[in-house]
């Protein structure tokens, strides 16, 4: 046998850092309208190349073509523009709230709102998501208000999580939105238990996983997926491959598999890739794997492609690990304004009418934060009580809290 | 009454509860049609339906995960962790998200599961079949920490941990499953059909989490014990002649502290009796608790005796395990002290 020589240590690098030339030549980009729509109860086997493909549907010229088009309808593509500049809008005047102090903490969605705002539209009442901390939109596209997300960032009088916990981890079961924990990859897992107890108790809600691109390497991700494929599950598994987790490139957590997508052919999940800054496309993918998770056709395996325009979040700062141009470079572009060219192109939108709905946003969501204001931030006026601390930790009081909760003198 | 070794009464409690109310649900490794490694499930797949007793792929924090989320939906799962030994890839469900889930999303969600795990060793099981774990799960908070000592209990202690609306970490001793063990691993056990707590009523009972139970009432000096310790702890009284007062806490979270107090104020003497490692374990809680407590009232140190601080040895078990003689022992130094 020829000497193979010494051992070498791998260690991948991402094309370019700072100080150099953005570069995504290496990220192929399939044509839209290209990729086939198959029946959603195709046999997995027979769509594999599509965990390797982009399902998309605008293109260049703002056109939605291929099979995956046509779903929504302008009224439909409208509000979604709306959701989209609403999470848009609230990111900034909540990272600028976090710069003035007013909260300690900020997570902004720059760039990936086509995903959850979409998503949300595509899901049912009663149907739950587990989230990361990057799917605010979910609430906006649903209808939660403003100021109770904004009394949770600044820990107010009025949280509806009493100030325990930290800045954007919201939770509300009343709209399909489960406790964000902070801890990654936990959720995954959860979401897959959810739906088999949906499933044992022969309910017709589904569920949706969410997780980044990074904590797909977490051992939580890959159980979820052995018990959504061994038990059926009807979860919707999304991955949201922002390129970038805080500042390790996407390479270190999906080594050799080429895509994360990919991870779930091993187990026969079906599994998609998808523009994740294409409004229509992720909507229309969710739409795709939502049924199937409806009609007891299990689980699917969603990769959504999209970058992480903004630093991961306010104790960021990505120029350190990144060059500053590469957002601009990014081959995707920018969700909102491909959602806006597309509806200008059907003719029932126009650059005026845009500049005039964002003035609109802005008013609204600067109304919502002078109200939540009016209830306390996190250092000024109220707060939630120090008595508050210790309820909630079980049912019923056991008596060790009871005597703390004395010696605390509340 | 029927007589249970508390294999039969932990299967009893959770038919019991499969029947009452069918959001309960039983799984994990082994457990659906073989009916678990230690036959604790037996004939609930067949009774209830793979719905509701089915078998998990091995992976603990899949398992916990999914519990959490199914609680989140509104089902009671009960589930076993084979071991308390293979628990540790579950700690970051538990700990994290179990414990948590109802204070951080402020009771929008939470999160009623019991986590069964048989703990301890004394069956010749080694490093990875013999951990007892309890401290892991007492320091953290949003959990309740209960390890059974008899038939009787156990039913009625798991009843109320499934009917709980909080997580609950369930350790079963597991060489108590057929007798009450005393720690004379020389000579053969006691049956739990000839032992009073085998008397396991039928149907519905429960115990509530958070009170102790005193098995031998006594005036000299007072012993803090749970599991297998207390029929250890007895032994040692019986055969060093001390008149101690026996606790068995069942419940390490709640805490029974009155009864604790109560008792040490009477006798003016404690000693702490666990199975698991010395340092940072139960009984240091426990000590600290007797001191803020019944600081006037002690005549003596509080002493502990636990297992070695030394990972769980194979071949020295006997060495390892804290026998009626250490205890005896201990019992024998405090009255003097």
């Amino acid at each position: 046998m020829a000497d193979a020589g010494m051992l070498r240590f791998h260690v991948p690098e991402p094309e370019v850092r700072p100080g150099g030339t953005p570069d995504f030549s290496n990220v192929t980009i399939p044509k839209a309208g290209s990729v086939p729509r198959p029946e959603i109860d195709v046999d997995p086997r027979t769509i594999r190349d599509m965990a390797f493909s982009i399902i998309r549907v605008l293109n260049r010229a703002g056109e939605a073509v291929g099979p995956w088009a046509g779903l929504l309808t302008d009224e439909e593509l409208l509000e979604g523009l709306r959701h989209m500049m609403t999470l848009r809008t609230f990111d900034a005047r909540m990272q600028m709230a976090q710069r003035q102090g007013k909260t300690s903490f900020y997570m902004q969605h720059l760039g990936e709102e086509a995903v959850s705002c979409a998503f949300r539209k595509a899901l049912q009442p009663g149907d739950m998501n587990f989230p990361t901390y990057r799917q605010a939109g979910l609430l906006i596209a649903d209808g939660y208000p403003m100021v109770k997300m904004m009394n949770q960032i600044y820990s107010n009088e009025a949280d509806p999580l009493k100030g325990r916990q930290l800045p954007i981890m919201y939770s509300s079961k009343e709209h399909g939105f489960f406790s964000i924990s902070g801890n990654l990859a936990t959720q995954y897992i959860q979401a897959v238990g959810w739906a088999m107890a949906s499933a044992i108790s022969k309910d017709s809600r589904i569920a949706a996983a969410w997780i980044g691109d990074g904590s797909t390497a977490e051992s939580d991700f890959h159980a979820a997926l052995v018990f959504a494929s061994t038990y059926k599950a009807p979860v919707v598994l999304n991955v949201v491959n922002n390129q970038w987790a805080i500042s390790t490139f996407q390479g270190i957590a999906r080594g050799g598999s080429g895509t994360f997508a990919a991870r779930g052919l091993g187990f026969g999940i079906p599994s998609l890739r998808v523009d994740g800054n294409d409004y229509l496309a992720v909507h229309a993918v969710a739409k795709w794997a939502i049924e199937r998770a409806r009609r007891n056709l299990g689980p699917t395996l969603v990769e959504y492609v999209t970058y992480r325009v903004g630093a991961h979040s306010s104790s960021d700062d990505p120029s350190a690990y990144r060059p500053k141009a590469e957002s601009d470079a990014w081959p995707l572009g920018d969700p909102i304004i491909r959602l806006k060219n597309h509806l200008i192109h059907k003719g029932v939108w126009s650059e005026q009418r845009h500049t005039q709905a964002e003035a609109e946003i802005l008013e609204t969501v600067i109304a919502a934060q002078k109200e939540a204001e009016s209830h306390g931030t996190l250092h000024a006026g109220g707060k939630p009580s120090t008595r508050d601390m210790f309820e909630g930790v079980y049912a019923e009081m056991p008596p060790h809290l009871r005597r703390q909760r004395q010696q605390a003198g509340v | 009454m029927p007589r249970r070794t508390m294999i039969e009464a932990i299967r009893d409690a959770m038919d019991v509860s499969m029947a009452r109310d069918e959001r309960v649900i039983v799984y994990g490794e082994d457990v659906g049609f073989f009916g678990g490694v230690f036959r604790c499930t037996q004939g609930l797949q067949a009774k209830y339906g793979k719905n509701r007793c089915f078998d998990a792929p091995i992976s603990e924090s899949g398992i916990v995960g999914s519990a959490i989320g199914m609680a989140a939906y509104g089902l009671r799962p009960c589930v076993e962790v084979q071991f308390a030994d293979y628990v540790y890839p579950a700690y970051d469900q538990i700990v994290s998200e179990a414990a948590r889930l109802r204070y951080r999303s402020n009771n929008d969600f939470t999160c009623p599961i019991v986590v069964r795990m048989p703990t301890g060793g004394g069956i010749f099981g080694g490093q990875t079949h013999s951990q007892s774990p309890e401290a892991l799960f007492t320091h953290v908070s949003g959990l309740k920490t209960v390890v059974p000592s008899n038939p009787h209990d156990a039913k009625g202690l798991l009843i109320a941990a499934i009917e709980d609306p909080d997580p609950v970490i369930f350790l079963e001793p597991k060489r108590l499953y057929n007798g009450p063990f005393d720690g004379h691993h020389d000579k053969p056990v006691t049956p739990w059909s000839k032992h009073a707590l085998g008397e396991v009523a039928d149907g519905h009972y429960t115990i509530p989490l958070g009170k102790a139970a005193i098995r031998r009432p006594g005036s000299a000096v007072t012993v803090l014990a749970y599991g297998t310790m207390v029929y250890v702890a007895e032994a040692a009284a019986a055969e060093t002649g001390i008149d101690a007062e026996i606790i068995d806490l069942r419940t390490l979270l709640p805490l029974d502290l009155d009864a604790i107090v109560a008792s040490v104020k009477k006798t003016g003497r404690c000693v702490v009796v666990h199975e698991a490692t010395l340092t940072s374990g139960f009984g240091a809680e426990l000590t600290a608790l007797v001191q803020e407590n019944c600081f006037y009232h002690l005549e003596a140190p509080v002493a502990r005796v636990a297992g070695w601080d030394t990972p769980y040895p194979h071949a020295q078990e006997w060495d390892y395990f804290p026998g009626p003689a250490r205890v005896g022992r201990a019992l024998v130094e405090t009255m003097e002290a």
